[in-house]
């Protein structure tokens, strides 16, 4: 452990630490543009020059520089200074002094520095430089003039998203970022480079001069886009969510977030269920409160408890979960299930919350030496689980993949799409230090969980056995025991008079024609146009909610605002319609939920994640695996109703996935 | 203090006779290279130490150091690479290439005895893509030798494996940068590499990587043949050896030629250019090391012994030997300027204070030359380069910085007289006028 | 051939790209990228008359050493000598920079224009594109011009305009000195090694 001084402040620094690292153990700031303590160093930008002793007498880029022992490091001097006010002047000279109109003003890293350690002034009296925009996508929005260079995006692409596709083209004055001939980027994450640039060259399209930061209302948030419950700070103003981005957890998302996530929020304004509805001769028609409650009482009157039964969708909260629960105990039916793709865990041998949770954990899989994937949809169903996989990849950990060969963003060996192939994986697989299988739900059919908890998979200190979720809200309804046995196929097989949707959309209601069906949800989707009754709920930013993650982690999000017209909180909905169905919920407020939860559930009643001791399944009997993995349907920008209704992800539907350019663009070529 | 026709190392310079192997052996290339690699590998690596030999592209870093820093046992999953630096792009520097095209295979054999020395598995050539002829000699040579058994599994029968390759460049001055060059022989954009780690650490695919000029290397057998004594007999201390000098410019006969370290600036004019063109009152100034040095003005250079310690007590450098000699015809603003188009021209982009500042820098010159400037202007750009100097990641900055310097250092009042005129005063005072106390 | 998708490497090219790939090691064909993009800029020369690199020509040599196509592109727009743009059957380089300056580039320049060349542009008949361009490592033989792969050096006015006179008849002039002398030999004979002349 080198001892440094710093502005004469001894200091202890890990090995392996950068001089920069030493300064802010010494309390000292260092302006920076180009480092990122995600991305690799690149020492660029010139920014977070100091002097160091022993060493050349000219100042050297702390970002890029080993501590060692007895280094004497000065951030204050006259030539550090100088240094720093030099850089910040060359950084302005080419960039337009446009902040009035640039979305970036306010959470600006130029703008910040130019103050902390600019001259006032500039002394630059040739032309500017000027630069063409450059289309990214329906995502990414650039101002290239204003681009300083400092390659974070480029870096971000090649080493986090796995897609090398944004380059600097050009040299000296003339370089410039760009996609690939302008392509739109085909990245799930390829937001971040918004947030990693530090000035307004990439700016969100989607919110493009709608706000300035210092209007927004910031929330904390949990994202339910998908199953790894990224932490997000959802942004409003006026009662309208204006942003999405995401918060700092390095358990979980670090300091990413998926696109769906960042930018599918502009689907809460569209689509809405503003009031509920009765159908009516066929047609839904507009109805109140009471006359909606009314036509469930009577549907209700006299059926009996196992010919009702509800589904559990993807996007729920524990809270509302629970009251599902209680008001369907009440009227005499344990008949709830979340499984909508089939997952065979929650049941028999796989009823332990050990199997259906991710048991490596997100930070843990950066450690495995060996990951296998069953079925190879993870860039649309967690792509921040990828993100992990690249890391551990990167670090020398080898990929194999049983499913339909696709384009990961890392390395990988496509063994084949046939489950058979998991009785022949190779034996360095199996003989790995830190071995993990990651099934995708869709694929967990109970031979291959049995084949796949067969493989021994655990290690001192190591869990290999992990469900790869793409339902944010399926760890938490399994852990509620919300499953029937045999799960929706037996549900089809005898279907239930009286039928709750829990904002459930997916999957093909054909079966459940004959029921008189409930759907409580935000969106006129799929769900609402099938249903007999719907009841107006909120959307996940509406309302405070639990949810756990597919680690099994617990996590709280607030409500950021109202939702729109006369919809409602989704258990208090289930509260007031277990009263007029003459149950009794016992719990009157959110704090009574959740200590009711709290209760009946002890560790989903305090945020974190709790250990869960591996219980090897008793799988014997099950003939092994075979036959091609299941593929995921869903598009990735149209997962759900909140996506499908956002204007943003249909403009990546048309120019991501299907390759088409924006009108304007193609007009201007 | 003139070199004696028998110290001269390159008897071929100007191709009088063919390049090709056979004459090559004649000229005494690749005559006892086996016995030379049996002197050990130390042994060369001290005896090019004791010659003092300093390298011959610019910076002038002792060769035998360099090369001591690399591993004494390479592991077999990262072999030692030599990299030898041809890409000549420094403006006035033209000698690598008369080394290549004429005399190849001083080039190869040293490249195989210094990468021997070094421990190193292989030698990549970089040489600059506009080099397309003397590329094509150059892969030719390495056949030759190939052929011959020089190189390969046993070179020279030494039992030491060692190959030579050649890499072209494709138009970047910034790949003459050892680390950039690393970089575009790894495919990529010739961009300098943070240092540390130096390439003798890591370098070329990660492996330990020493990188030397052509003519550093292409010394080495006659360094071997003849002595350290030999080599550090010629020139004065810290400044050994025989330097080829490229003089170009208003000399009557430019020329490429092979001269004695310390050769007075006057005595290599007169001996082998024809004296300066309009005789020795119409010098003006010279760059004496290739572009990125300062100029040194006439009267200062005259008497110069021309070596790194004779340069640098005149606040300039050799550099390359490349000598531009610029007499009183010469607009001296617009000389340096174009200078300063060249390095924004070849600023790779990657530093801010190199990318932005050769461009403004070559901005405010461009008006100097015509006077549409302000005074001011003239302190402001001296600032400008001292923000650039010492600020980025390679030394391009600083070679785009000194020649300005040098130019406001010796000729600020031809600037001042250039803005004087543009501005319409006919006369120009000499002193601003003072105030009553 | 139109848009150039269905480039290939002629089967003699295809074994010199092996033989290039070959100078460096196993898993670092990125290395090759350079020396690759130049053989195709060459065999469009043979194949077009145009010594040139269309995008689809890049992304062909991209995907041989499985590249991808923005690093290539990187690669291809960093450096000089690749042509992003069709240019003329000879491409007149000649250089500016401050030595060559110094002993006439401007003459040179001056010749080239009287002939009708425009400094960055082709001439109408598809037969000449004038660059300026940096240093070209011949200093001693300033001022000089680079045709394509030759160069003409210790050039005038009059002997420019005779190398694009000759040039433009389909001749092709003797590359060197344009004063007689040999390599950077002082003109008038060598002042070294006398006796081995």
């Amino acid at each position: 452990m080198p001892k440094v001084t710093v502005d004469g402040i001894e200091v202890e620094v890990p090995q392996g630490a950068t001089v920069m690292q030493a300064c802010e153990m010494a309390g000292k700031e260092i302006p920076r543009f180009c480092y990122h303590e995600r991305l690799s160093i690149a020492g660029n930008c010139r920014m977070c020059l100091v002097e160091v002793s022993p060493g050349p007498p000219k100042p050297q880029a702390s970002c890029a520089l080993p501590a060692a022992e007895g280094q004497v490091i000065t951030t204050t001097s006259e030539k550090v200074r100088k240094a720093r006010e030099g850089v910040m002047e060359f950084l302005l000279i080419n960039h337009p002094l446009d902040c009035p109109i640039c979305d970036q003003g306010g959470e600006c890293d130029l703008q910040d520095q130019a103050m902390a350690y600019g001259k006032g002034w500039s002394r630059y009296e040739e032309n500017k430089r000027a630069v063409t925009e450059k289309y990214m996508g329906p995502l990414v929005k650039t101002v290239m003039t204003r681009c300083i260079h400092c390659t974070r995006c480029v870096r971000f692409a090649e080493e986090v998203a796995g897609v090398e596709e944004i380059g600097a083209l050009y040299r000296g004055e003339n370089m410039q970022i760009t996609s690939y001939l302008e392509q739109a980027v085909t990245s799930e994450i390829s937001g971040n480079i918004i947030d990693l640039c530090p000035v307004g060259a990439l700016t969100a399209k989607p919110t493009a001069f709608s706000a300035r930061p210092w209007e927004l209302t910031r929330t904390d948030a949990i994202d339910v886009m998908d199953a790894v419950g990224a932490n997000i700070v959802a942004q409003s103003r006026s009662g309208t969510v204006i942003r999405v981005v995401p918060r700092l957890n390095d358990e979980v998302n670090e300091e990413w977030l998926a696109d769906a996530a960042r930018f599918g929020v502009d689907g809460l304004r569209e689509r809405r269920l503003d009031r509920p509805f009765v159908r009516h001769e066929g047609r839904l028609r507009e109805a109140s409160w009471a006359e909606a409650f009314a036509a469930i009482a009577r549907r209700v009157e006299g059926l009996a408890g196992e010919r009702i039964a509800a589904l559990v969708g993807p996007m729920s909260a524990l809270e509302e979960m629970v009251a599902l629960k209680d008001l369907l105990t009440g009227l005499g039916s344990a008949r709830l299930e979340c499984r909508l793709d089939g997952a065979a865990v929650g049941e028999g041998a796989f009823g332990d919350r050990s199997h259906w949770r991710f048991n490596t954990t997100l930070a843990g899989l950066e450690q495995a030496d060996a990951i296998l994937l069953v079925g190879s949809a993870i860039r649309h169903d967690a792509p921040l689980v990828m993100t992990r996989i690249r890391k551990a990849v990167r670090a020398g950990a080898e990929l194999l993949v049983i499913g339909e060969p696709r384009e990961l963003g890392a390395p990988a060996t496509f063994l084949g799409d046939d489950l058979a192939l998991l009785a022949e994986l190779p034996a360095g697989f199996r003989e790995a230090a830190r071995p993990a299988a990651l099934v995708e739900s869709r694929n967990a059919r109970a031979d291959v969980l049995a084949a796949v908890a067969a493989l021994g998979l655990q290690r001192e200190a190591w869990n290999g056995f992990n469900l790869l979720h793409a339902d944010a809200s399926r760890v938490g309804a399994l852990d509620l025991g919300l499953v029937v046995p045999g799960g929706l196929a037996a549900l089809a097989a005898e279907p239930p008079e009286l039928l709750f949707l829990l904002g459930v959309d997916e999957p093909d209601l054909g079966p459940f024609r004959a029921s008189f069906k409930v759907y409580l949800g935000s969106h006129g989707d799929r769900g609402a146009a099938a249903a007999d009754v719907i009841l107006p709920a909120c959307a996940w930013l509406e309302k405070p909610g639990t949810f756990v993650n597919l680690e099994g982690r617990v996590q709280r999000s607030l409500r950021a605002v109202f939702p729109p017209g006369e919809a409602r909180e989704d258990w208090t909905i289930l509260r007031a319609l277990a009263d007029r169905l003459g149950v009794r919920l016992p719990y009157d407020d959110l704090a009574a939920l959740r200590a009711r939860i709290a209760g009946a559930w002890p560790h989903l009643g305090t945020p974190g994640l709790a250990a869960v001791p591996w219980s090897a399944p008793e799988a014997a009997g099950h003939a092994a695996p075979a036959g091609p993995t299941a593929k995921r349907t869903a598009g990735y920008y149209q997962a759900n109703p909140i996506l499908r209704a956002s204007p943003t992800m249909a403009a990546c539907v048309a120019e991501i996935v299907e390759g088409r350019r924006p009108a304007l663009l193609e007009a201007a070529a | 203090m003139m070199l004696a026709d028998r110290d001269r190392i390159f008897t071929n310079l100007y191709g009088f006779r063919p390049w090709g192997i056979t004459h090559a052996i004649a000229r005494g290339d690749w005559v006892d290279t086996r016995e030379l690699m049996a002197m050990g590998q130390d042994a060369i690596i001290a005896t090019v130490k004791e010659s003092g030999l300093r390298g011959r592209g610019g910076a002038g870093f002792p060769t035998g150091m360099k090369w001591s820093f690399m591993p004494k046992e390479p592991k077999p999953d990262r072999p030692s690479f030599l990299v030898v630096n041809a890409d000549e792009s420094e403006p006035g520097s033209c000698k690598d290439r008369e080394i290549i095209r004429h005399e190849p295979h001083k080039l190869l054999e040293g490249a195989l005895l210094a990468g021997y020395a070094m421990r190193a598995r292989a030698a990549y050539i970089y040489i600059r893509g506009e080099y397309v002829r003397e590329a094509e000699v150059l892969f030719a040579a390495v056949e030759e030798a190939y052929h011959k058994g020089f190189l390969g599994k046993n070179a020279c029968g030494s039992g030491y494996e060692f190959d030579i390759f050649v890499h072209r460049g494709a138009g970047a001055y910034i790949c003459g940068e050892e680390t950039a060059m690393i970089e575009s022989l790894e495919g990529k954009k010739g961009q300098p590499r943070l240092k540390p780690p130096f390439p003798a650490g890591a370098g070329l695919y990660g492996c330990p990587t020493t990188v030397n000029n052509v003519e550093s290397i292409a010394v080495v057998p006659a360094i071997l043949r003849r002595g350290a004594d030999w080599f550090a007999g010629i020139g004065r201390p810290n400044n050994t050896g025989t330097k080829l000098f490229q003089v170009s410019g208003h000399v009557n006969r430019p020329c490429v030629v092979e001269e004695a370290m310390g050769i007075p600036f006057r005595t290599l004019i007169e001996a082998h250019c024809g004296g300066i063109r309009g005789g020795w009152d119409n010098l003006l100034a010279v760059i004496p090391g290739g572009s990125s040095v300062p100029l040194v003005p006439a009267e200062q250079i005259i008497d110069c012994p021309m070596d790194f310690d004779g340069l640098r007590e005149l606040k300039s450098g050799l550099g390359t030997a490349a000598v531009i000699v610029m007499d009183r015809s010469t607009d001296i603003v617009k000389a340096i300027a174009r200078l300063s188009y060249f390095y924004k021209h070849e600023s790779c982009g990657q530093c801010t204070p190199c990318r932005e500042g050769t461009g403004w820098m070559w901005r405010v010159m461009e008006r100097l030359v015509t006077g549409d400037a302000e005074p001011h202007e003239i302190d402001l750009l001296l600032e400008v380069t001292t923000q650039v100097e010492g600020h980025t990641i390679c030394a391009l900055g600083d070679a785009a910085a000194w020649p300005i310097q040098g130019l406001i250092r010796h000729f600020r009042p031809e600037i001042e007289r250039r803005i004087a005129k543009r501005r319409g005063f006919v006369q120009v005072p000499d002193a601003l006028p003072q105030a009553a106390e | 051939m139109k848009d150039f998708r269905d480039f290939a490497w002629t089967p003699e090219n295809a074994r010199e790209a092996e033989r290039i790939v070959s100078r460096y090691p196993r898993g670092r064909e990125a290395s090759a990228i350079m020396p690759l993009l130049w053989l195709a800029q060459n065999q469009m020369r043979e194949e077009t008359g145009i010594a040139w690199l269309p995008l689809p020509v890049i992304e062909y040599v991209a995907a041989r050493i499985g590249m991808p196509k923005i690093r290539a592109l990187e690669v291809a727009t960093f450096y000089t000598m690749y042509n992003l743009k069709p240019i003329g059957r000879f491409h007149v380089q000649v250089c500016g920079t401050t030595p060559c300056w110094l002993r006439g580039s401007d003459e040179v320049f001056r010749a080239c224009f009287d002939k009708g060349l425009r400094k960055g542009e082709t001439t109408a008949d598809g037969l000449f594109t004038l660059s300026e361009v940096e240093c070209l490592g011949a200093c001693a033989n300033a001022p000089m011009v680079q045709v394509n792969d030759d160069n003409y050096e210790d050039l005038t006015y009059e002997t420019m305009t005779a190398i694009l006179d000759e040039l433009a008849a389909g001749r092709t002039p003797r590359p060197g000195s344009q004063i007689g002398r040999t390599a950077s030999c002082p003109e008038g004979g060598p002042t070294t090694l006398k006796e081995v002349v």
